[in-house]
């Protein structure tokens, strides 16, 4: 009978690592100046030096490095005083030279760790992950297998090379093992990445887009059983490409390793893939005859040594942490947990932050981009982000705050901007969304209800007030619902004598 | 050297060689390493390593998008292309 | 008269005289070229149409009265190890035959930017390995003073080039001694500059820590009038020095070395070397003592170990670049039969595509890299680098040039060390502290040895940035020297029209 999570959570203890790899958004490679656009027609964006031709030397993009240094700081690291780059020898077709430029024993940040909050059976609880080493590296190309059954790479004809992606910085951050998580290791992995990924989007160093590949996370995982202090065979998940995926795959690899020791066999050394669909991991190389990769430095490139008065000056431009900023923010809006929770799983912290900052009011704001436009989005399968931009959320706002807009004209004036009609100011006037202010508009509509219904109007003149709801809806029918029926309500009662 | 020895460093240069030939590389292999051994004899502990000649530190260039080469001159050399890009057979492993 | 058998400076000034014309001087050598190089064997490839055209332009550019450089219109053979654009770059190894970059090295552009004339590409060991040109895959290039002999290597079809007036200027690379060895068996003259003074940007790489490339002429002027048209900063090359150059076209017409220090190294004699080498290294010697200078006797105990430290560097280093070698995105691919995988074709063409001294190179690299022998192999030669730096500090604390022979012997037959690779490998004996120092080193010749009537080179090694001591010092030498000879020493080679008929065809295959 399999075991299930809760049953190997009772024998088991996991120990998780977790190495992260990110593209930095330089504007050029980490050795060469070529572009690093996405989505690029293939093989355009390529030199002698990222397709290793022969006789093509490297040179380091002094962005990469300090963006490699802002990286460590924030993850209160040490920043190396003297750090060198290395080859890596190792044969892949989507590796031009068939080494990999990378930092081996001399990383350039190294021992910092990185506070992360979870969500346990007692209430909230901070787990400390330790960082190893933060250095810098080069991507490779890509490979797309052609012909076969699968379309994968076992059984395809033949492979196809696009080396746009060779040579983009990356950046591998690499835990210490992080060890008495217990049955919280999934979700410790998982707020492990997202708080990364925070921490890099505030430093504006990467695009950090899982889905696009900007940010990576390999999982390893092995478990031990409980109290003997021993450690068990680790094997390595890559292919792991959405913050959920980080958390079904440590859940699923616990489950896997569980049932493969309970039934009396070995967990192998191996890297595994994990399989979006299922949630499972499915072997790959096995990594027990170990590569020599005959590591030693890179003779094409001298040593860094960030001098520590350059380094103090990253220090003090690094932006607030991102806890620190929620909490400043949570408590400046005056945001219920429930509910600044909600703000945060949606992924539209930021969006609200903007259209405040754009004068909008936090609440409105708020409410605005979790309820209609995230339901909008939901509608056309997009991110809410992609929709519409701040600045118009946060003019639609304020056009509501100022009485020029009601809620449901607002509505309409959003769904406008969204169909590519204009900014929201030209969706009002092309769609005549204005609100009906005007005394004398609203008086002559009003006037024209009274002569509609006269013996309504007397009976509201006789001191039947609730009888005025009929006389308003016909105003608000008449201009359109337009009108803002509180105006209305005052103007009518007047007119009738019940002001 | 043991000739297996040899055979794994051929895997790992990826280089074929026929039985004759790696037998023939094993002799004259033994014979350098003998020969170049000696560094051994001076390389003590307190001795830095030097892997560059110049000392230098921090040569770094500005973030600057340079022109890359057309397409075509990207695969002006390519043993085979389609579709943009480099041809190449069937790959085995995975990195 | 101008001849094929001027100097680059007389052709430079016969140019300005406007008594001969670029696309003459560079069809006069082509002439040359097909007279003798079928027996010379220094060319892979030639590109006339190219090098006429050239040659045209620049003449128009004068005709207008343009401001040229020194060397503007001058013919060059350049060594295929340097990347030209849409031009063949081999380095003489059949994985890269019928390649063509799609790029200019930063020695090319600079010479292309000082309107020299390229005729084409010499002959090379592969990759630059080897001390005789035997390992070219394209057949060996022949010495022309005795075409049964080798030209040195691994730079051969330059020096060649060079001895046989087919080119009055060349470039080289020098990682142990390519440039410096091709130039003592030839009779010619050949600098490695400081490290980082060239740019390597485009230079295929063997040794990425010790390759530099440097000028190749038939008189320390020439050299130096193209040291410094190569020479120079160069942000593609991190390596690069960003220091003004040092002015070796003075030094060179200076040749001064009243007061000058000059060191003997005293491991670089005795037991291995030949006796007309000494000798003519011993007259040197006199002559700069006779100049004024003042001999100082030192030793570098360190060097003795230059060989093996070098032997491990080099090919370690090599195996890493090499490694791009592999079928995928330009070059040789070779699969056997239908449906090879990647992994089996790179081995295939690494297997077939490579020569025996690359592969037993690329071995030795491997290995010495390896996990569990790093520190015995590679991590040493590392510190044994560290001691060499030390003696030449220490020498240089003392004297502002060191001395030696070249190479230890003249110019051996063809194929008589072939299958002795560590005999091959003490050619370089002399020259390779330099290359583990990075500095610069000089050979030039020093008469022929009365045992064979074969060139013998004199080497001059400076500290780093200071190579202009080494052609003071060469220029100071070879004035006297030439008054000995009564002309260059190249006057007495043999006629070449007479040898070439007997070795037409042999060179290549
Ligand atoms: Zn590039």
């Amino acid at each position: 009978m399999a075991l299930s999570f809760d049953q190997v959570i009772e024998k088991y203890e996991p120990t998780l690592g977790l190495e992260v790899h990110v593209e930095l958004n330089t504007k050029s490679k980490m050795f060469c100046g070529c572009a690093t656009t996405f989505g690029a027609e293939p093989n355009t964006q390529v030199c002698p030096v990222c397709l290793g031709l022969p006789g093509a030397l490297p040179a380091v993009n002094a962005k990469a490095i300090e963006s490699s240094i802002k990286i460590g700081l924030a993850l209160n690291c040490k920043i190396s005083p003297f750090n060198r780059f290395a080859r890596k020898n190792y044969f892949y077709p989507d590796m031009p030279k068939n080494f990999q430029t990378s930092q081996y024993d001399e990383p350039i940040c190294y021992d910092g760790y990185l506070d992360v909050e979870i969500d346990t059976d007692e209430g909230k609880k901070t787990f400390r992950v330790e960082i190893e080493r933060v250095h810098m590296e080069e991507d490779t190309g890509k490979s797309l297998h052609v012909g076969g059954a699968t379309g994968r790479i076992h059984g395809a004809d033949y492979s196809l090379l696009d080396y746009n992606r060779a040579g983009i910085p990356l950046v591998e951050i690499v835990t210490k093992m992080v060890k008495g998580t217990g049955k919280y290791a999934p979700e410790v992995a998982k707020a492990y990445v997202t708080a990364l990924r925070d921490i890099l989007r505030s430093l504006e160093v990467s695009d950090v887009k899982m889905e696009q590949g900007s940010l990576r996370c390999d999982a390893n995982l092995s478990l031990a059983p409980i109290n003997s202090n021993t450690l068990g065979t680790r094997s390595e998940t890559k292919n792991v490409n959405s913050l959920r995926s980080v958390e079904r795959a440590v859940r699923g690899e616990m489950i896997r390793q569980g049932n493969l020791l309970e039934s009396g066999g070995k967990v192998i050394q191996e890297t595994r893939h994990f399989l979006e669909e299922s949630g499972e991991t499915r072997p790959g190389r096995s990594k027990e005859q170990a590569e020599d990769y005959r590591y030693f430095q890179e003779p094409d490139l001298l040593p860094v040594a960030p001098e520590s008065k350059w380094v103090e000056e990253i220090r003090n431009s690094l932006p607030e942490k991102p806890a620190v900023r929620r909490k400043r923010l949570q408590a400046e809006w005056q945001v219920p947990d429930k509910e600044f929770d909600a703000m945060l799983n949606a992924d539209l912290l930021e969006e609200v932050v903007q259209t405040v900052a754009a004068g909008a009011d936090p609440t409105r704001a708020r409410s605005w981009w979790l309820g209609e436009i995230s339901r909008l989005a939901n509608e056309a399968g997009k991110s809410p982000a992609e929709l519409i931009s701040t600045v118009d959320v946060a003019t639609v706002i304020k056009l509501i705050e100022q009485g020029e807009l009601t809620d449901k004209l607002a509505r309409q004036v959003v769904e406008g901007v969204i169909n590519k009609e204009g900014t929201p100011q030209e969706v009002i006037v092309k769609r005549n969304l204005k609100v009906v202010s005007d005394d004398s508009a609203l008086m002559k509509a009003i006037e024209e209800a009274i002569a509609a219904q006269p013996d309504t109007a007397q009976r509201v003149r006789d001191g039947n007030i609730p009888a005025a709801g009929a006389l308003i809806g016909a105003v608000m029918k008449s201009t359109g619902g337009q009108a803002d029926a509180a105006k209305v309500r005052q103007l009518l009662l007047k007119h009738l004598g019940q002001g | 050297m043991e000739l297996k020895e040899v055979k794994h460093l051929a895997n790992l240069a990826r280089i074929e060689m026929s039985d004759e030939e790696l037998i023939k590389i094993q002799k004259e292999l033994d014979l350098i390493l003998n020969s170049v051994a000696r560094v051994q004899e001076v390389a003590k502990d307190d001795i830095p390593a030097t892997s560059h000649a110049i000392e230098m530190v921090n040569v770094f260039r500005k973030d600057e998008v340079k022109s890359s080469l057309s397409n075509q001159e990207a695969l002006s050399g390519a043993p085979a292309q389609e579709e943009a890009r480099f041809k190449v057979p069937q790959i085995l492993g995975e990195e | 008269m101008t001849s094929i058998f001027s100097t680059a400076s007389e052709m430079a000034e016969s140019l300005k005289q406007k008594e001969i014309s670029s696309v003459e001087l560079v069809q006069m050598h082509y002439d040359r070229i097909e007279k003798v190089d079928s027996g010379v064997h220094a060319f892979l490839h030639l590109d006339k149409a190219g090098a006429l055209a050239k040659a045209k332009i620049i003449d128009d550019k004068r005709a207008a009265g343009e401001k040229l450089s020194p060397l503007a219109g001058i013919p060059l053979a350049l060594k295929d190890v340097l990347t030209q654009k849409n031009q063949p770059t081999t380095c003489g190894s059949k994985i890269l035959e019928n390649w063509r970059p799609p790029y200019d090295s930063t020695v090319v552009e600079r010479l292309n930017a000082n309107d020299v004339v390229i005729l084409g590409k010499t002959n090379m060991d592969e990759f630059a390995m080897g001390s005789s040109t035997e390992n070219s895959a394209y057949g060996p290039s022949r010495n022309p003073w005795d075409l049964t002999r080798i030209p040195g290597g691994s730079g051969g079809g330059s020096s060649a080039s060079l001895a046989a007036f087919e080119a009055p200027l060349a470039i080289g690379t020098d990682t142990g001694g390519s440039i410096r060895q091709p130039a003592a068996v030839t009779g010619t003259v050949g600098v490695k500059p400081t490290y980082g003074t060239v740019s390597r940007y485009g230079l295929i790489a063997f040794s990425s820590s010790l390759d530099q490339a440097g000028p190749c002429a038939r008189t320390v002027l020439d050299a130096a009038l193209l040291h410094q048209v190569i020479a120079g900063y160069d942000e593609k090359d991190s390596t690069s020095i960003n220091q003004p150059i040092p002015d070796v076209v003075a030094a060179a017409k200076k040749g001064e070395v009243k007061g000058i220090k000059i060191g003997v190294v005293k491991e670089f004699q005795g037991e291995g070397y030949q006796k007309g080498v000494l000798n003519r290294f011993q007259e040197s010697l006199d002559i700069l003592v006779n100049l004024g200078a003042e001999l100082v006797e030192l030793s570098c105990p360190s060097f003795d170990y230059a060989l093996a430290a070098y032997y491990l560097i080099a090919p370690s280093e090599a195996s890493s670049n090499l490694a791009r070698f592999d079928a995928m995105r330009y070059g040789l691919r070779i699969s056997e039969t239908a449906g090879q995988s990647a992994e089996e074709v790179m081995r295939i063409t690494r297997g077939k595509g490579f020569g025996p001294e690359v592969k037993r190179r690329i071995m030795l690299g491997t290995y010495a890299l390896s996990s569990g022998y790093y520190d015995a192999y590679y991590g040493s030669a590392l510190k044994v680098r560290t001691l060499i730096k030390r003696d030449f500090e220490k020498a240089f604390s003392q004297v502002d040039v060191l001395v030696s022979p070249t190479a230890p012997t003249t110019a051996f037959k063809i194929g008589e060390k072939a299958n002795d690779p560590l005999a091959m490998y003490l050619n370089d004996i002399c020259t390779i502290p330099t290359n583990l120092a990075g500095i610069g080193g000089m050979s030039l010749p020093a008469g022929l040895a009365e045992e064979d009537n074969l060139p013998v080179g004199f080497q001059i090694m400076a500290p780093v940035m200071q190579d202009d001591r080494l052609y003071n010092v060469g220029a100071a030498l070879e004035r006297a020297l030439h008054e000995k000879w009564g002309g260059n020493i190249l006057k007495q080679i043999p006629d070449l029209n007479n040898l070439v008929g007997i070795f037409a065809g042999k060179g290549s295959n």
